[in-house]
């Protein structure tokens, strides 16, 4: 089968961190991120106060520290804007390293970088110690309207279907001689993303019609997560 | 005669682009009756399908099931009655896990707890996928999915079983169990099929959909051999297999 076990950022275990219950996490990630983002870029100890704190949970979910590293990759075009800043910012300017460098761009540039940073950490170790079904379990209890949370469902559910269709798609241009990473061919490329979108789309379709025959009538059975966990119990009873 | 489980009459329907799909269709299937719905790509029969539990409407004629019109007010209960397995498991397996899904069906009709959980398992146990409660459906085999999307429909205890293409994309050891599932159940099938040699191992009945009309209704057997009919219809048999030679089946019970 195509399609990828599991997910791409949960890393599985069973420390405090793993077992706390998803809202709590959501809230406290919330909360985190607003701290972070408010306090002045200027203060450094605390900063470094945050970055320990992070470290100090990471290291309590047990969580390997190159899994997330490896994971913050993702941060890197955000960073290299973030390097530019010093170089195009007006105001007094300072020397480092022999370039001369804006002093205010300085200060921004670090501002954006330590808390770019920090929010990616905090984010990348929620989603490693939290199965993304839970996430929706907890955005359900903290009352986040039904219509969304069914949407970012679906979204999980067939992210590893749509992603394995794209490879495919890939994998049968490779064949045919085009290589979808060199520019030259970018036009081919922006029509097979046209035609996966399409395919998508249809494919909505044809999920709602078998939803409506199922008798969907706008809401998915509230119950069906409890179901499934007061289920695991009586499983034992059933084989 | 009883009333049939699948009564339609006249069925009509033109696509709103107006492409006409269905030329006053008339199919009857009674209880207990395993029935192949053969044709020709493009012949109506998905078209056909959507009508029998009303998510597309008849433009004319009318289907009723167990004597129950297909209109809206009914919707509810007909489509109770009428389970539908889709071609593509992937469309119909959309819960985090197996359980949940073949909870959907009767948890959208008002079934909750133990009697829920009881319904799901039992479903599950008849297509032998019990033991997969649990698991996300997509990291299932292509076949065990197929499995669970005819559980997702048993479920809901349906008068009718309507399976698209039950066969298509399975090995040949998943195509066999899924038709000894099927022969196991005590339900009125209706299925939908290009592969012949499936339908004449599993429905004594066929009914051939050509152009948006029914062009013939009898016994698999017997269509199968017509080679004249066969032709005319845009129908083929695998290459090397000829029903005649197969031993004892002229005998097949009609």
């Amino acid at each position: 089968m195509g399609a990828g076990h599991g997910h791409r950022l949960h890393y599985h275990g069973h420390s405090v961190l793993h077992r706390a219950p998803a809202h709590l996490k959501l809230v406290t990630l919330v909360t985190f991120m607003l701290v972070v983002v408010s306090t002045p870029r200027g203060w450094f100890p605390v900063f470094a106060g945050y970055l320990l704190l992070l470290l100090g949970l990471v290291a309590l979910s047990r969580v390997p520290f190159g899994y997330i590293g490896k994971r913050m990759l993702v941060e890197t075009p955000f960073l290299l804007f973030a390097v530019l800043v010093p170089f195009i910012a007006a105001g007094p300017r300072v020397v480092v390293l022999g370039l001369s460098v804006s002093e205010p761009g300085l200060l921004a540039a670090w501002g954006l970088v330590a808390k770019g940073s920090l929010g990616v950490l905090a984010s990348l170790t929620m989603a490693a110690t939290t199965d993304p079904q839970d996430v929706l379990t907890g955005l359900r209890r903290l009352r986040m309207p039904d219509l969304i949370v069914q949407i970012m469902g679906f979204m999980l559910r067939y992210l590893d279907v749509v992603s394995a269709e794209m490879g495919r798609m890939m994998t049968a241009m490779r064949s045919r001689g085009c290589d979808p990473r060199s520019p030259r061919h970018w036009p081919v490329l922006a029509r097979s993303l046209g035609a996966l979108f399409i395919r998508s789309y249809e494919r909505g379709e044809r999920v709602h019609l078998a939803m409506l025959a199922r008798g969907y009538d706008g809401t998915l059975p509230a119950s069906s997560p409890r179901v499934a966990s007061g289920a695991r119990v009586g499983q034992g009873a059933h084989r | 005669m009883t009333v049939p489980v699948l009564d339609v009459r006249g069925l009509a329907h033109a696509y709103p682009d107006g492409n006409q799909a269905l030329f006053g269709v008339d199919l009857h299937v009674h209880e207990g009756e395993r029935v192949a719905l053969l044709g020709p790509n493009g012949a109506g029969k998905t078209t056909l399908v959507l009508h029998l539990n009303g998510i597309l409407t008849a433009g004319a004629g009318t289907v009723a099931v167990s004597g129950m019109p297909v209109e809206k007010a009914n919707l509810k209960e007909i489509r109770r009655r009428v389970g539908i397995v889709f071609q593509d498991p992937d469309d119909q397996l959309f819960m985090a896990t197996v359980r949940q899904d073949v909870a959907f069906g009767p948890a959208n009709q008002g079934l909750r707890g133990e009697e829920l959980d009881a319904r799901v398992m039992a479903a599950l146990d008849q297509v032998g996928m019990g033991e997969y409660a649990d698991r996300p459906p997509h990291h299932l085999s292509f076949g065990q999915r197929r499995r669970v999307a005819v559980a997702t429909v048993l479920v809901m205890e349906p008068e009718i079983l309507v399976l698209d293409e039950p066969s298509s994309n399975l090995d040949p050891a998943s195509r066999r169990e899924l038709a000894d599932i099927l022969r196991s159940l005590d339900v009125t099938v209706l299925m939908v099929t290009h592969d012949l040699p499936y339908a004449l191992e599993l429905c004594p009945r066929s009914v051939v959909l050509h152009d948006g009309q029914v062009v013939a209704d009898g016994r698999t057997y017997d269509l199968l051999t017509d080679p004249e009919l066969m032709r005319r219809h845009r129908l083929e048999l695998p290459f090397g297999f000829d029903p005649a030679t197969i031993p004892g089946i002229g005998n097949l019970p009609a």
